[in-house]
């Protein structure tokens, strides 16, 4: 089939306004929240499942990739159209179909916004527990893909533990039910198995998901450390104290300088590192953990341990922390983040070395990171348009999450693997184990059209990936 | 300009996280990435980069913006998003058919930067309206224009024409402000200048009125004119320096927020470059001025729930938002009752309304729901696109209520006092002011 006979096919699935071929139309879609760019054929924006269903069916006839996408703001090029074909956007379908508060749940379809699930439930006193960072824009359907964490992971687990289950769309239009709507339902665990695919498997087009009850008090603590080691030391200390904060989470100098200049929060300039603690549970246990959080911080050499006095100034001080990523344009035109994870007790060690490393390779690097989670995000800036620097920051990032896998970890904890890892998901998974995952793919979608060219390793990196244009149509930037 | 001119700074700060996709209206509605913030950036600088063209359907995405700068409020690194969309509508041009082009230049060009001539405009407009011409209208008019026709309120019989006048202020003397009399306002709504004067007054302010002033030009460099707009920047900037005040005072949020810019807008210009820093730095909403200042507690009671509609350029555009809620929660009577997203854009958007009417018209009818919901007896809005747009709103959708400007209802709970509502007291020049 000829590109025209397929956008003519898939115009009569999705409406004429909702298939974009031109290139004043689809080259917003080149780029998610991460430096990958391609620019992609066609984009589709289907307003059902069955829509959905159709735009696969047609795709699968052209024999083109298909690349499902949501709001985009994904940080690893998990969006991005590697090999071009069709990307399937879910922004349309974006209703919240059900809310059973009797049984804790919710249907949503997959282009809800994550916070929008939030604020439909709060006011019954409940809350959706996977907050990602970007949670005012990520949607449900990317989440699901990326098996997508946050701040409070450390207390309710990622977003596996949140989906009961997803519709799908497979690669030949069929559409079935992974999961349902109770839990561990017999058989395999194939929603557990989708949940984190990366858009590899399918697309979802319902998810339904957990809602927890609010807990009757929140305190949310602001740690300042005028240096950095016995700030990772204090994350040591208040997990070996058997306290679970529901996060805990660290700034250094760098991120406060961005936030602060962007769109303030009230963190002190001068700080080498803040941070930012939430405890919440009945009120007399979270008073208790005040205390002795207090008291850790205090022993490690915190200058001053803040307490929000109200929900306005614990808004504030979250607010500060969401943008964090957003803004390190204040610092930098470009950023890469690395999404390391290490055992939280080699916290302080692995902050050695990342400094090492931006010293060695001359690149600033601003961190903020789930330090509860042990899980880092060094944000390695710099400018696209200086001839060597993009090949400078991607051997940085690969020292770093070296450095995090010989320390026990691994090279993502949330945002996936995507385009931008993929060079390194050998650090971590034999051929063994790779083929093992390579056979769980071959059972969904045996020809791998869908987001093909991501998460499995290829033999280039991501510098060489701008010199292959031949199998790319409209040439890779990154 | 050319497309390369485009590579401005600003551009480099987005780092496409895309947190302000669901604070843009267009996103909101349409779901589309070229309708967001994010995704005309992305277009912007790929025009300023040679790989796209700016063609009429790079310009479509440009200009179905509201230019509202809600995307401004989300941005967590603080991307200028406005000025951005500013320079590329100068690549592009006013937008529209070829005649509405020539038509919008036309008015950019000739009418706003001659307040005479935006009189006569505004007098025509009046004689038509005392005419039988308007029952005429409504029945052969297209569609489209009978909206525009309906849109427009009864013009005044007087106008508030700048003419060098000095208001003396009521009591001891705690500043002394200059007035923007404004094109709209001085016209369309010349009362509510003159209440701005009158609350001014109250508040210990003498107010000089210079002669010279021009519009401030913010519907041309929202619309891709603007060498007209830095003419009239510099006009304003001559008419206001010599009057030796502490503030320049704005009661249109459109105005302020253009004028605040000036700066920006005048810094490739030796001779005016530092001229405007300073000017912009005096500028000053009408509301944002008086909280600022301390405002005498006003006596009578307006017994009313209201709500109140953020104006874009106040809130996204000056940051101006707890200011206006404090002034009217000074009105003893006066009871506010919040809507829900009140610094969502009304679809007026300077004249966007006109050359958008499908979108503008489904941002009024989700506005008018909100209004609603809130059962308040009245809107406040402190800028004539809101008004002039909520006021159709009211009358199309429903609820009919009515639209007040802050200064109308601060000036009606000073009452008459010791400044007299009808004559004013003045130095030299005409009296300017017609009935209320």
């Amino acid at each position: 089939m000829d590109r025209s006979a397929l956008v003519r096919e898939l115009r009569a699935v999705v409406g004429g306004e909702h298939v974009l071929v031109e290139p004043e139309d689809v080259i917003v879609y080149e780029q998610d929240g991460s430096i990958m760019q391609v620019m992609p054929e066609i984009v589709v924006l289907p307003g059902s499942t069955a829509e959905v269903a159709g735009a696969v069916r047609a795709a699968r006839r052209a024999n083109v990739p298909i690349v499902p996408r949501g709001s985009g703001t994904g940080l690893a090029g998990g969006a991005v159209p590697a090999e071009g074909g069709v990307v399937i956007v879910l922004t349309r379908m974006n209703r919240i179909l059900e809310i059973d508060l009797r049984n804790r749940l919710a249907v949503l379809e997959p282009g809800v916004i994550n916070l929008d699930v939030t604020t439909a439930v709060a006011a019954g006193g409940y809350f959706y527990a996977p907050d990602p960072s970007s949670q005012a824009a990520c949607s449900i359907g990317g989440n699901v893909a990326n098996n997508s964490g946050g701040p409070h992971t450390l207390a309710y687990g990622v977003t596996t533990n949140h989906v009961l289950g997803v519709e799908v769309v497979l690669d030949d239009g069929r559409v079935v039910w992974l999961g349902g709507y109770v839990p561990d339902g017999p058989g395999y665990d194939l929603c557990g198995a989708f949940v984190g695919s990366e858009g590899t498997l399918g697309i979802v087009t319902r998810a339904v998901v957990r809602l927890m009850r609010t807990r009757e008090t929140v305190r949310t603590l602001l740690a300042i450390f005028d240096r950095m080691d016995p700030a990772m030391q204090t994350v040591v200390d208040i997990t070996a104290a058997g306290i679970v904060p529901a996060a805990l989470e660290m700034m250094d100098r760098l991120t406060i300088q961005a936030v602060e200049t962007g769109a303030p929060a009230g963190y002190p300039r001068d700080a080498e590192a803040v941070l930012l603690v939430e405890l919440e549970g009945v009120r007399e246990d979270t008073d208790r953990a005040v205390t002795t959080v207090r008291d850790l911080c205090t022993r490690r050499g915190a200058r001053e341990v803040r307490v929000a006095q109200d929900d306005a100034e614990r808004q504030r001080l979250w607010k500060g922390r969401k943008g964090a990523f957003g803004a390190m344009g204040t610092l930098a035109p470009n950023y890469y983040v690395q999404d390391g994870v290490v055992p939280r007790s080699r916290l302080p060690e692995i902050m050695r070395q990342v400094a090492d490393i931006g010293a060695r390779y001359n690149l600033r690097i601003a961190n903020v990171f789930h330090a509860g989670d042990g899980n880092l995000h060094p944000n390695i800036l710099f400018d696209m348009r200086t001839p060597g620097e993009l090949d400078r920051v991607i051997e940085a990032g690969a020292d770093i999450l070296r450095a995090c896998v010989a320390a026990g970890g691994s090279i993502t904890g949330e945002h996936g693997i995507g385009l931008e890892k993929k060079a390194y998901i050998g650090l971590l998974f034999s051929d063994a184990d790779l083929e093992a995952m390579a056979r769980v793919r071959a059972a969904f979608d045996p020809d791998g059209r869908f987001n093909p060219a991501k998460m499995f390793p290829t033999p280039i990196t991501c510098a060489e990936m701008r010199r292959v244009p031949a199998k790319i149509p409209a040439g890779l930037w990154i | 300009m050319t497309s390369a001119a485009l590579n401005i700074p600003e551009l480099d700060q987005c780092v496409h996280c895309g947190l302000c996709l669901n604070h843009c209206p267009t996103y909101q509605v349409t779901r589309l990435e070229p309708e967001s913030p994010r995704g005309r950036i992305h277009l912007v600088r790929a025009v300023a980069e040679g790989r796209i063209e700016p063609t009429e359907r790079f310009g479509g995405h440009i200009y179905l913006c509201l230019m509202c700068r809600a995307c401004e409020t989300a941005c967590p690194s603080g991307v200028q998003y406005g000025r951005i969309a500013e320079a590329a509508r100068e690549v592009l041009g006013p937008p529209g058919s070829p005649l509405a082009r020539a038509a919008l230049q036309f008015a950019f060009t000739q009418v706003f930067p001659f307040p005479r001539r935006f009189r006569l405009a505004a007098r025509l407009l009046r004689l038509y309206q005392r005419s039988g011409l308007p029952w005429l209208a409504r029945r052969v008019l297209p569609g489209r224009l009978r909206a525009m026709e309906a849109m427009l309120p009864p013009v005044p019989a007087r106008f508030f024409a700048p003419d060098g006048e000095v208001y003396p202020a009521s009591g001891p003397r705690r500043a002394r402000v200059a007035l923007l009399t404004g094109c709209v306002m001085s016209t369309l709504y010349a009362d509510i200048d003159a209440a701005t004067v009158r609350v001014l007054r109250r508040n210990g302010c003498e107010v000089v009125v210079p002669r010279g002033q021009v519009c401030c030009g913010a519907l041309n460099v929202h619309n891709g004119e603007r060498t007209a707009a830095r003419r009239m920047a510099r006009i304003n900037i001559d008419a206001f320096q010599d009057a030796g005040v502490d503030a320049v005072i704005v009661n249109a949020a459109g105005c302020g927020a253009a004028m605040k810019d000036y700066g920006h807008l005048l810094a490739d210009d030796p001779a005016y470059a530092a001229a405007a820093q300073h000017f912009a730095a005096l500028v000053k909403d009408a509301g944002e001025f008086l909280a600022g200042l301390g405002l005498h507690p006003p006596a009578n009671r307006v017994e009313m729930t209201v709500t109140y509609q953020d104006p874009c350029h106040l809130a996204h555009g000056q940051k101006v938002r707890a200011q206006p809620r404090q002034l009217l929660a000074a009105i003893p009577g006066l009871h506010l009752v919040e809507m829900e997203g009140s610094d969502r854009c009304c679809g007026s958007a300077g004249i966007y309304n006109l050359l958008q009417p499908q979108m503008s018209q489904q941002l009024l009818q989700d506005k008018m729901e909100a209004v609603a919901r809130t059962r308040a007896q009245a809107v406040v809005a402190p800028n004539p696109g809101c008004m002039l747009q909520l006021r159709a709103g009211a009358q199309r959708y429903g609820p009919a209520l009515p639209v007040f400007h802050l200064m109308d209802l601060l000036d009606r709970s000073y009452g008459e006092g010791d400044v007299p509502r009808r004559v004013h007291a003045r130095q030299h020049g005409k009296i300017p002011v017609g009935p209320r």
